[in-house]
């Protein structure tokens, strides 16, 4: 279990879930979750490094199977891609989504790992605080549903134009008539404040559970024999059950911001 | 929950992966499996080219064999024609030489025949000039009846 002088449930809880934090300025908003950060650019990194060495050795002839593993990723998101996305889907949006689903789904994946064995290695590393799984903070999927929203803006105006964004955001859904306008702005206000939240925080809500879950389990394996047992059978069930959480989530995550970015490329 | 700057940095560092992809995982990749998908559709294009010559070709090569046929027969016929020309010509040139040297045999004969004669007539000379002679032991001169001697050799 986890190392601390008086362990109790809270102390157990509180532990797990307090990121490394670091302060970049003055106030509550410049602190840095140290632990996130390096987590997820750590992952992205050996993610993305991975994707790029083998892609620079990738053959047009027979592949081999770690090409082949690589290609039957890309090719299943972009066909995706290709169902949603009606345009030229290469030149952004498709590698966007790989680049989402892939580091969604490594992130998530962290969950995987046995939280209480990860938190003595950290210990070990002289971490206390140290939250292994990036996507149960919600800065980070707040900042990949705020990065997807502001994309969404860009290509609208970009594919549209200003004008043509706005005439959007005050014609549609209703109608044109001036009596509806202010009913189309207020819709389309909620829709877009409602896109992110519901974006990132679906994918935090699943994976902060499952994390929670995972500590609770803990708990129970502490409290005797019978607990262990139950606790690691039901740890065991709630693992494999997880590996779809985790994978649906990150698919999820991925197919919402291919529709986002594919309805602002098209006009209503 | 709390949001901080964590949010920033973490859109940084997802931007940046974003672009990292979109520059340098998904184009080299899309590239080879375009490459592999021209180069499979090329493949079945030329399969079924190869179907289609072979197709043709054995078209073409049970043309060729009729044909062959065909002129075999037409040559074996001519041939035939020849032989029984050629044998024609055999006969007649056969039946010619033939007669020639019957011709020539029957004027050998002759002449032999002629020449016959003409030896025994002057032998038969001979002997009745001998005969005579004996019979007119002094009488005939034969310098002076030597006309005579020639017109009855001449009879004989």
């Amino acid at each position: 279990m986890a190392s601390g002088a008086e362990l109790t449930p809270t102390s157990y809880m509180a532990h797990h879930l307090t990121n490394l934090t670091g302060s970049v300025g003055e106030g509550a908003f410049w602190t840095v979750h140290i632990d996130t950060l390096v987590m997820s650019l750590l992952i992205g990194i050996v993610s993305f490094g991975f994707l790029w060495w083998v892609v620079r050795g990738a053959t047009s002839g027979v592949p081999g199977k770690r090409q082949a593993f690589v290609e039957l990723a890309i090719e299943f998101i972009d066909g995706q891609v290709k169902s949603t996305f009606h345009g030229d889907r290469h030149a952004f949006v498709a590698p966007a989504a790989l680049t989402v689903f892939v580091w969604v789904f490594m992130m998530n994946a962290v969950d995987f790992l046995p939280i209480d064995i990860m938190a003595a290695v950290y210990e070990l590393l002289g971490l206390h605080n140290w939250r292994s799984v990036p996507t149960a903070d919600v800065n980070t999927t707040f900042a990949l549903a705020l990065s997807v929203w502001l994309l969404m803006i860009f290509f609208n105006v970009k594919v549209k134009g200003l004008g043509g964004w706005i005439h959007e955001l005050v014609c549609t859904p209703f109608g044109k008539n001036p009596l509806l306008w202010p009913v189309n702005i207020l819709f389309n206000l909620v829709e877009y404040v409602s896109k992110p939240l519901s974006h990132s925080l679906r994918l935090y809500g699943n994976i902060y559970a499952g994390e929670i879950i995972f500590l609770l389990l803990g708990m129970w394996a502490a409290t005797g024999l019978a607990g262990t047992v139950f606790g690691t059978l039901l740890g065991a069930g709630w693992a494999i059950f997880h590996i779809l959480i985790v994978t649906l989530q990150a698919f999820i995550f991925m197919m919402l911001t291919v529709v986002y970015l594919s309805m602002a490329h098209e006009s209503h | 929950m709390n949001i901080n700057f964590t949010l920033i940095s973490q859109a940084m560092a997802f931007a940046i992966f974003i672009w990292f992809t979109v520059r340098f995982v998904w184009p080299p990749l899309m590239r080879a499996i375009e490459n592999r998908q021209k180069s499979i559709a090329d493949g079945l294009a030329a399969g079924e080219r190869g179907r289609n010559e072979l197709e043709l070709a054995s078209h073409r090569s049970a043309d060729v064999v009729r044909e062959a046929k065909h002129r075999a027969t037409d040559i074996i016929a001519q041939a035939e024609k020849r032989a029984a020309e050629i044998v024609e010509e055999a006969k007649a040139a056969a039946k010619d030489e033939g007669d020639r040297i019957l011709v020539g045999a029957k004027a050998e004969v002759e002449q032999e025949v002629f020449r016959a004669r003409e030896t025994l007539r002057q032998q038969v000379a001979d002997i009745a000039l001998a005969g005579a002679t004996k019979i007119l032991r002094r009488e005939v001169d034969a310098k002076a009846h030597a006309d005579l001697l020639a017109s009855i050799k001449a009879e004989l």
